[in-house]
């Protein structure tokens, strides 16, 4: 899974019927950067369409599983064509002391 | 799924047999406000999409799920067209940048 961070909505009517019935979400992925003591996420590669499982909302960081065989047992749809899917909304991202670099 | 825009498409007369009937799209990657990525490829079209729209693709193994056998040899395959993408406080898109 990854961590990105919502930042839009698609809308599409014409698409696979096997994805008609879901919210596609524009998923920005995130990498975390060390400054000091403290570190953020910062925005690491391309731009994700993920299918939306928990209700997430723009801005909201979020966990993405990014593998279908997980994406069909979440849609229950052994041959929906899908990888991306949004599967959690994360509150708080800790480090350990110790991974301090 | 991934952002792309149609440049046209691939014709080819003999090929495996699973892939008989599906047209093969020349897509061009893009970002989600609709600039050009990487590289072009080659895409299933498993609905009617055509050239200079906006489409979102699925790589992999289930790039073949859409069609008749899903165990087609294809990587590839766009499942679905943009009508809009909204950014947070930006104007909707609903057009790669390269046709606007």
């Amino acid at each position: 899974m990854i961590l990105s961070r919502v930042v839009g909505t698609l809308t599409s009517t014409d698409k696979d019927p096997e994805l008609a019935e879901y919210k596609i979400l524009v998923v920005q992925p995130l990498s975390p950067e060390a400054e000091g003591d403290r570190f953020d996420l910062v925005d690491e590669g391309e731009e994700l369409l993920a299918v939306d499982r928990v209700d997430a909302g723009e801005g909201d960081v979020v966990l993405v599983v990014k593998e279908g065989n997980s994406a069909r047992q979440i849609t229950g749809r052994p041959r929906v064509p899908l990888q991306a899917v949004v599967i959690g909304v994360v509150d708080r991202v800790d480090r350990l002391e110790t991974a301090r670099g | 799924m991934h952002f792309a825009r149609v440049l046209g498409s691939v014709v080819s007369t003999r090929k495996v047999e699973p892939l008989t009937g599906y047209r093969l799209l020349w897509v061009q990657p893009t970002d989600a406000r609709g600039r050009d990525r990487g590289e072009p490829l080659v895409a299933v079209d498993t609905g009617q999409y055509g050239e200079g729209e906006w489409v979102y693709f699925v790589t992999s193994r289930e790039a073949s799920l859409p069609l008749r056998d899903p165990f087609c040899p294809v990587d590839a395959a766009v499942v679905g067209k943009i009508d809009r993408v909204d950014l947070a406080g930006e104007e909707p898109r609903r057009t790669p940048e390269a046709l606007r």
